[in-house]
């Protein structure tokens, strides 16, 4: 199966490891998410959390990030997954997230970090609509690596998603 | 350039403003001089500057405004009412030409020409005084071969730091010279006064050189030398004998060095000997400082935190814990005073904005054809920059509204029983933790019936509904509201009440009015004096810990079940003194775990917010303490019932209580209130669930 | 090093003159208004005083005629910025001691052009 990508790249002889991205994988229950790691602030262990009233559940609250305050997201939720104690390998991933107006940081509760990987253009494949645990809209790609598939997702999508918008319009 | 074009354009906006308060307070019959003077210096400053920076517009206009206010100042021309009035527009024309220059846009040329051309009709003659050039310059000599000068220097001419030589070398660039030095005038040594000029020469200089160019040379030092200028003849032999110049160095005291010993220069001292200096920083500037202490107050929050939790443990007293405890103590007093002092960096006086009434004031009573008087006090009132930057507009508006709706016509005031000049009060001062600006008129106050009437024609109020005066005053915040039988231009259109309200709310404060129909009404604005630190009442609910704003706190008591009236399904009220407040469940409006329905015994803190009391139900109440105010929509957004979030000494975040937001809601959404008790006992049905 | 002493009550113009005169390397010290010049004057010594006329605290007249009476300011340049390009102005300068005048509005290079003329 080649994209277009792929083709050109082939007919080009372009470099293949140049033009990787590389993602931050993390493990939610049975499968491997990945973030692009440009988006990645830094990697927190879990820790309390303030809760904010009236706000989704996979909302959990806000922490004190070295003076600043970010919303903490569990994902696990987000995605309507069982609910799963937190440990002590629970990590908070905290991101660079590029809404329509300005950035945001937004901290993700997830499972465990697993590894960085290279992930060139091409080994990048489309979403199909394959039955996941995952809303294709946050997904960006598929890739393959070390013969697992990881889920690369599209934060930006997955996090100031329509439900941002509804909640600014009531704020007016 | 663009570099100085900045504070140019401060400086100009300044020198505007002075102009326009001094024209304002000019009492034309008997106009103060220095009063005049300072106009006309504003105005000065402001054409030079212009010119130089390339404004040519500006500084063309402001000239012709400069030059009425030069005959003015010069006692030539009277002052009139009708010159202040175009004076007046005057400055409007260079405010906006201004702001044209600084911040792009067009010009209102016809505007500027209109008011250029009244101050020149005024001025009568013609205009801008001519350049007065240099009464040679009408005959264009040009030399074949050069010319002749003879260089006579007036005894005195050293003394205004004239250097004979610096002219004569001036001349050498323009062309050949030769020069022979006439010493015949020298007295002899002994008698010699250094201070005096002895000398004098015959030069000649050779080229093609315009007489302008040597008349120039000779420009400043016209008046304090003999000079004469004219063209060599062809033939005229130049053999001069260059006379020794070392007559010329004999002189001792070349003037124009200044004595050998004092050249050396000393580094400049700062400025203003001990003069109180301002200096303009960017608030950005400050804003980092003020950034910084935030956070300094909170790390020293934490120290303080875990120094007495390490303290409070027996085992670890000892001398050095002490001395360790004494620290922390020190370093919170030092912290208290940084912040202090740096808050106050931003604060200014609310002269500021009340610098804008007079003028507002002045035009509106002569546009509606009222006589208005206005009183300020407590001008020096101080808040918060970027507080008083937003509470302009909502202060102009309500002003327009208490000129328009407010203070009568003086027929109608005069059939009142009233004075014929109706008086506009501005009064600011502090009030706890925040500013209070009260803004009264003695007009007609608002139209009680008339409000009612349209707010029941627009559904807002049942056909039966009474309401409390207070509660239809209230009505005229309402949108959609605008009592409008006179929707002069003047006010009433698209801005109204509901938007100064929302305004004024979004800095965290509150406005409200209180009215006596005939007699006036009085708006009373309040404001927290910071955005950025709060004074705040912890309190625990359903263990999260808030932050109550002390400003809205009225008291905190317990609750005593005979003093709650309960209305079937609806709503809690408590009897509090004389009145009914409402019983807002704050677990329940945030949607958290319900704790007991009971209330007895329960702790309530009475807050008011917009003008509206209630009771706020708590489970614990914590210490008081100033919180550094974070924001929730940096990384989030708005919560309703939340005005933004702190961090604790204990690094953890708390919300802080929007208490306005919390009585909306309440009113809104209604809080789910337990069922009565079925149970004759009184005994809560859900209470022996979670007893479990 | 020359050093020039500037005053002019109008912050833009102090700035636009310090700035023009730093650059070819003279020391220039600002005041704000002629009072103040006067104090820093006493204190130190310069080669040579621009200053405005209008201004607040003393104007620009009576700066120079008060320097021309002090010992170390007898023979010092001093020019008068104005833009009165009127003959009495000048005059009245001249008449109070000045040594010449720059008339507003000028550009920079004409300013170093005038200072270099009398500083040399």
């Amino acid at each position: 199966m080649t994209t277009p990508a792929t083709e050109l790249n082939s007919i080009i002889g372009a470099e293949l490891d140049s033009d990787a991205d590389q993602f931050l994988t993390f493990v939610l229950g049975a499968e491997e998410y990945g973030v692009d790691i440009l988006r990645v602030q830094e990697i927190k262990g879990w820790d309390s959390v303030t809760p904010i009233p009236n706000t989704p559940e996979y909302i959990k609250g806000v922490i004190n990030l070295r003076g600043t305050i970010v919303p903490i997201i569990d994902l696990r939720q987000r995605f309507n997954m069982p609910e799963v104690e937190y440990g002590p390998i629970t990590v908070v991933i905290v991101l660079k997230i590029e809404c329509a107006d300005r950035d945001r940081i937004m901290g993700i509760v997830v499972d465990g970090v697993s590894d960085v990987y290279d992930v060139p253009p091409e080994e990048m494949k489309d979403a199909p609509d394959f039955g996941s645990v995952v809303d294709t809209e946050f997904v960006r790609g598929l890739a393959t690596v070390d013969e697992k598939m990881i889920i690369i997702l599209d934060i930006d999508h997955l996090l100031s998603g329509s439900e941002m918008q509804a909640t600014d319009q009531l704020a007016e | 350039m663009q570099q100085f074009h900045q504070t140019f354009f401060e400086e100009s906006f300044e020198g505007l403003d002075i102009m326009e308060n001094e024209l304002l307070n000019l009492d034309v019959g008997n106009a103060d001089n220095e009063s005049i003077n300072t106009i006309f210096r504003s105005a000065h400053s402001i054409k030079g500057g212009s010119g130089t920076f390339g404004f040519t517009a500006i500084a063309e206009f402001t000239h012709v405004a400069e030059t009425l206010l030069d005959e003015m100042r010069d006692g030539v021309r009277q002052v009139t009412q009708e010159s202040v009035d175009l004076l007046l527009k005057s400055v409007d024309v260079m405010r906006d030409m201004l702001t044209v220059y600084k911040d792009g846009g067009d010009m209102d040329a016809d505007n500027i020409a209109t008011v250029q051309k009244e101050l020149e009709d005024m001025l009568g003659a013609e205009n801008a005084p001519q350049e007065i050039t240099n009464s040679d310059s009408a005959t264009d000599d040009t030399a074949l071969t050069g010319w002749h000068i003879s260089f006579h220097p007036h005894v005195e001419m050293l003394r205004t730091g004239n250097d004979p030589v610096r002219m004569i070398k001036a001349l050498g660039e323009l062309g050949d010279i030769s020069i022979v030095a006439d010493i015949t005038a020298l007295p002899a040594f002994a008698d010699l006064n250094p201070e005096d000029s002895f000398l004098s020469w015959e030069i000649t200089l050779t080229g093609d050189i315009n007489k302008d160019d040597v008349v120039e040379v000779f420009d400043w030092v016209e008046d304090e030398c003999d000079l004469d200028i004219h063209p060599l003849a062809a033939d005229s032999g130049t053999t001069i004998v260059e006379t020794q110049q070392t007559t010329n160095n004999a002189l001792p005291a070349t003037p124009s060095v200044g004595a050998p010993a004092q050249v050396t220069k000393q580094a400049p001292t700062k400025k203003g000997g001990g003069e109180a200096a301002s200096i303009r920083v960017g608030i950005d500037k400050v804003d980092e400082i003020i950034n910084l202490v935030g956070e300094l107050v909170i790390t020293q929050s934490m120290l303080g935190q875990i120094g007495g939790e390490i303290g409070s443990d027996e085992s670890h007293n000892s001398s050095r814990m002490e001395k360790l405890l004494e620290g922390l103590a020190q370093l919170e007093r030092n912290t208290r005073e940084i912040q202090e002092s740096v808050m106050r960096i931003r604060m200014l006086p609310i002269s500021f904005v009340f610098s804008r009434v007079p003028r507002l004031v002045h035009d509106l009573s002569s546009k509606l054809d009222k006589k208005v008087e206005l009183v300020t006090i407590g001008e020096g009132t101080e808040l918060d920059k970027t507080v008083m930057e937003k509470i302009g507009d909502p202060m102009v508006h309500l002003v327009r509204n208490a000129l328009d709706h407010g203070i009568e016509t003086p027929a109608e005031r005069l059939a009142a029983g009233k004075s014929e000049t109706g008086t506009l009060t501005l009064n600011a001062y502090h009030k706890g933790g925040s500013i209070i600006i009260e803004l009264s008129d003695d007009g007609a106050g608002i139209n009680k019936a008339g409000v009612l009437n349209k707010a029941r024609t627009n559904g807002l109020v049942g056909e039966n509904e009474t309401l409390s005066d207070d509660a239809i005053n209230d009505l005229i915040f309402h949108p959609g509201l605008s009592t409008a039988e006179t929707l002069s231009d003047v006010s009433g259109r698209g801005v109204g009440m509901d938007v100064v309200r929302k305004n004024i709310k979004s800095l965290g404060g509150s406005v409200r009015v209180d009215s006596t129909e005939g007699k006036g009404a009085t708006f009373t604005i309040q404001l927290p004096l910071t955005l950025a630190i709060l004074d705040g009442q912890l309190v625990k609910v359903a263990n999260e810990t808030f932050i109550v704003p002390l400003v809205s706190i009225i008291e905190s008591i317990q609750v005593k079940s005979e003093n709650l009236n309960r209305i079937a399904g609806k709503a809690d009220l408590y009897k509090l003194r004389d009145e009914y407040i409402p019983v807002i469940r704050a677990d329940h409006i945030f949607g958290m775990n319900k704790s007991h329905s009971e209330l007895n015994d329960r702790l309530m803190v009475v807050v008011e917010g917009d003008g509206k009391k209630a009771g706020v139900i708590v489970d614990d109440l914590l210490a008081q303490q100033q919180v550094v105010i974070k924001s929730l929509e940096t990384n989030y957004q708005r919560v309703d019932g939340l005005s933004g979030a702190t961090i604790l000494g204990d690094g953890t975040v708390a919300l802080i209580l929007d208490i306005p937001g919390i009585i909306d809601m309440y009113k809104e959404k209604g809080a789910p209130v337990p069922p009565a008790p079925v149970n004759p006992d009184g005994k809560d049905p859900d209470i022996a669930d979670e007893a479990a | 090093m020359a050093s020039i002493l500037a005053v002019d009550d109008s912050a833009s113009m102090r700035q636009m003159v310090s700035f023009t005169l730093k650059g070819a390397g003279y020391d220039v010290t600002e005041a704000k208004d002629g009072a103040e010049a006067l104090q820093i004057a006493k204190s130190n010594s310069y080669n040579l005083v621009i200053t405005d006329i209008n201004m607040p605290n003393m104007d620009g007249i009576t700066l120079t005629k008060e320097l021309r009476s002090l010992p170390t300011y007898k023979f010092t340049p001093i020019l008068t910025l104005t833009t009165e390009s009127s003959a009495d102005k000048k005059m009245a300068g001249k008449q109070a001691g000045a040594t010449g005048w720059i008339v507003k509005p000028f550009n920079p290079d004409q300013l170093l052009a005038t200072v270099k003329k009398v500083l040399g």
